[in-house]
This record gives C-alpha cells, sequence and structure tokens, in this order.
C-alpha cells in the first residue's frame, strides 16, 4: 500500500508554513507524525497533492509548566505525555488517555495536534480535551486565535479548524487543591481504538462536595461528546458510590450512537453509562485522596 | 526527492519519490531485506526499526521524515560473527519458529531494554503489544527478552 503522488514540503517556521498551507489551499494537508493521515493515504481515502510536513518547525513540540496548568506543543508525541511528570500531576487523565493509543510503535511517532486535528470519533484524547476544559491553540494567515475544547469537534473527522490553520499548542489548568482525573476506554480488541472511552475531572470543595465535574465521552458517538446530564446529578452534593452509578447512568442517553458490527448502538449507550461510573469513581477516589 | 539518512552507522543518500514509505527504502533501494512487510496498516509491528533510538513502523513513515535521521536495521545489530544478545537470546529460548516477526520483535525490545534494564514479563508483553507473531505463542518470546535484558545488564 502506497499514498498517490504528491508533493513534499519541510517548512522551517511556522510563517512558512501557513504561506505553504495558502499557496496550495485545499490541496495540501498538514503532516505531523503521519499516523493518522499516511494511513488514510495509503487506502487512498485521501490523495492531497502536497504534504506540509510540520516536523522541522522549532517550537511546536515539548510540555511546559506553568503555575496554573501546562501548555503542550501540538508535535508532542503520546509517548512523551504518557512519561511526562508534568502531565501525570497536572492532569493524570491526558497520561491515561495518551498510554492507552495503539502501541510502542505508535505512540513513539503520533502527536497530540494530529490526532485532534483528526478528530477520529473513536480517538482517546477528546474525551480528555473536553473533560479538562482544554484551550486548543491555533495559528492561521491572519494570527493566532484559541478554540474552546466545547466549540474543537464538531463531527466526524471535523473540527473548528479553519482552512489553512495549524494547532500549534494545547493548554489544560491544572487540577483544583481537592481534584483529579482519570480516563477509562472499554477496547477495540483488534485496533485498540475506543468502543467507549470515559474522561472525568472533577474537583472538591472542602467538605467534600462536587464543585465541578467535566464529563468527556468518545468513540460512541460520530464526535466526542460532553455527557452533561451526569455532570449536572452530580455537582453541589457530595458523591457516594450509589450516587455516581445513578448518574453515570445518563451518559449514553438520547445519544444518536455508532452502530456496527463490533458494536451495537444500544451497547455502546450502555457503556457510556458503565465506563462514566468507573471514570467518575476514580476521579473521585483520587480527587479525595490526593 | 534527494534523502540523506544513516543506516546501521552508515552516511547514505538516496534519490525518491516523496511518497516512498521508509520500509520501502530500507528494502528495495538500501537492499537491506531483514526488515519485513506484512499489514501495511501500522498494526503487525514487522516493519518496526529504530528511528533515532526509538521504534517505530517503517510502513508509516515516509522515508523524506526519516531525513537525516539514524535508523538501526536488523542488519546492524550484530558486532561481525558477535551477535547481539538479544539475537543470541531468541535463539537459545526459541523465540521463534518462522522467523518473520523476528526482527520487528527484537528492534522493539531493543527499546524496551533501553529504557527498562530488568523489565517483568508484564512489562515485557506490555512493550511488545504492537508486534504479532503468529508462531510462538510469545511465552518463548518473553523468554529470550527477558534473559536478552539479563545478558546485557552482566
Amino acid at each position: 500500500m502506497i499514498p498517490a503522488s504528491f508533493d513534499y514540503v519541510r517548512p522551517q517556521s511556522l510563517e512558512d508554513a501557513l504561506a505553504q498551507l495558502g499557496e496550495h489551499g485545499d490541496d495540501a494537508r498538514v503532516l505531523a507524525g503521519g499516523h493518522s493521515l499516511l494511513p488514510v493515504m495509503k487506502a487512498r481515502l485521501a490523495d492531497p497533492g502536497v504534504l506540509v510536513d510540520i516536523a522541522g518547525i522549532d517550537g511546536l513540540s515539548g510540555i511546559s509548566e506553568s503555575e496554573d496548568g501546562i501548555t503542550i506543543g501540538a508535535m508532542t508525541t503520546h509517548a512523551e505525555i504518557e512519561a511526562s511528570a508534568s502531565v501525570q500531576g497536572r492532569c493524570r487523565s491526558l497520561a491515561e488517555a495518551a498510554a492507552a493509543i495503539g502501541d510502542v510503535q505508535v505512540r513513539n511517532r503520533g502527536t497530540l495536534g494530529g490526532s485532534l486535528a483528526h478528530a477520529d470519533p473513536a480517538a482517546d484524547y477528546p474525551a480528555v480535551i473536553l473533560a479538562a476544559n482544554a484551550e486548543i491553540t491555533v495559528a492561521g494567515a491572519d494570527g493566532e486565535r484559541v478554540i474552546a475544547a466545547d466549540d474543537f469537534f464538531t463531527g466526524t473527522y471535523e473540527t473548528a479548524l479553519g482552512a489553512g490553520e495549524i494547532i500549534t499548542s494545547v493548554r489544560i489548568r491544572a487540577s483544583a487543591a481537592r481534584g483529579s482525573s482519570a480516563y477509562l476506554k472499554a477496547a477495540q480488541q483488534a485496533s485498540g481504538f475506543a468502543v467507549c472511552g470515559v474522561a472525568a475531572r472533577i474537583a472538591l470543595d472542602a467538605d467534600g462536595a462536587v464543585e465541578r465535574i467535566r464529563v468527556g465521552v468518545t468513540g460512541v458517538a460520530e464526535s466526542a461528546y460532553r455527557a452533561t446530564s451526569v455532570e449536572d446529578a452530580l455537582t453541589g452534593a457530595a458523591p457516594s458510590a450509589e450516587s455516581i452509578r445513578k448518574a453515570a447512568a445518563t451518559a449514553g442517553e438520547g445519544v444518536d450512537a455508532l452502530d456496527d458490527f463490533y458494536a451495537g448502538a444500544d451497547f455502546r449507550r450502555h457503556l457510556a453509562g458503565v465506563y462514566a461510573a468507573r471514570a467518575i469513581g476514580k476521579a473521585w477516589i483520587r480527587a479525595a485522596g490526593e | 526527492m534527494e534523502i540523506n539518512i544513516s543506516i546501521n552507522g552508515e552516511s547514505r543518500t538516496f534519490d525518491v519519490e516523496p511518497r516512498t514509505l521508509l520500509v520501502h527504502l530500507l528494502r528495495d533501494n538500501a537492499g537491506l531485506t531483514g526488515t519485513h512487510v506484512a499489514c501495511e496498516t501500522s498494526i503487525c509491528g514487522a516493519c518496526t526499526v529504530l528511528l533515532d533510538d526509538k521504534a517505530v513502523k517503517s510502513c508509516t513513515v515516509l522515508a523524506a521524515q526519516a531525513q537525516g535521521c539514524e535508523v538501526t536495521t536488523i542488519e546492524g545489530l550484530a558486532n561481525g560473527d558477535q551477535l547481539h544478545p538479544l539475537q543470541e537470546q531468541f535463539w537459545e529460548k526459541h523465540g521463534l519458529q518462522c522467523g518473520f516477526c523476528t526482527p520487528g520483535m527484537i528492534l522493539t525490545a531493543n527499546q524496551l531494554i533501553a529504557s527498562n534494564a530488568d523489565p517483568t514479563d508484564e512489562e515485557i508483553r506490555h512493550g511488545i503489544e504492537g508486534n504479532i507473531c503468529r508462531c510462538t505463542g510469545y511465552q518463548n518470546i518473553v523468554d529470550a527478552i527477558s534473559a536478552a535484558a539479563a545478558q546485557m545488564r552482566d
């Protein structure tokens, strides 16, 4: 399996990359780690005329920590995120999602920005991005802008990224003092992609009541979504195993779920409830204990 | 396009199409057929090589992306007639039957041992999850990697 012919450019600066995208328009695609784009091109499901490889641009990779959060460069690999003490400390669910992607070799090449831009409905990161209320910084011909997680994923393989824009970094605020997060998934046994993946991020007040909670679900619907009914039911009260189970059961309710030979729509909606309960329970125990 | 790449310590230059995959450059242009092609969909791991010391599936890397990088293939592991400990232990422990997956297994294991000199069996199994073997049932592969790690610690 070999992709159709294309031209390859490797700009050394963001400005050059944006200029290349501007020049070639719809015919150009950004190449990050290539672990979503190249398989699609090899299967001839995409045949861009120009690949703009952004691996040569300084400053798009790495993880920096500030007092209130972390900023992760778009070209940072899953392996780097998985192994980062900063990520483990500030947003544990993101490290868990990175570790759950593919296998060692895939995690060595695949990147955060590439995965987000590809927006596979069964990718792991979107659940965490939604639960962590991440901010996605993108660069375009008109400069930089920040896209909120809630606005980013717009459909299957569709995002709020505009024509000619490149994701440059993702910013996530650190967990609250009494807060934590968790990501759990039911993986498709052959591909490893999420049949259902749930990320929960929780902040408790001094009395142990839920001050804030966000729950992101991936793999179930045509795009990752927030289970707001679950969040609303749990906010304001001290949780219990029973209240979490009851609230989480609604995570798949009313969702227009994916339906294929591997997992039917009803099963996926059921999994959403089960995995929401497990992820919230795990985040809660961590938050209460940490 | 022109690609400069170091393969097993030797600097090489190739003229290839941009769409050339690293695995094909290694096999067809460099003549190193120890790197195998099987699923071609980044699942099976038979095409695994080290790219700047990290295990990657060379069927899902463009040769162009390896520009300026160091590639290690199975042909680069032995020191003359002296087998690498991983090669020696795959032989000793019967870690292969048909041998098709073996180059990829060994290079993935190489990265695993480089970051974890004394891996548990569970860590080894987790580390080679991206490499599929249809013959052995994996047990002897795990034994071989464990024995190689021990040999490399000595």
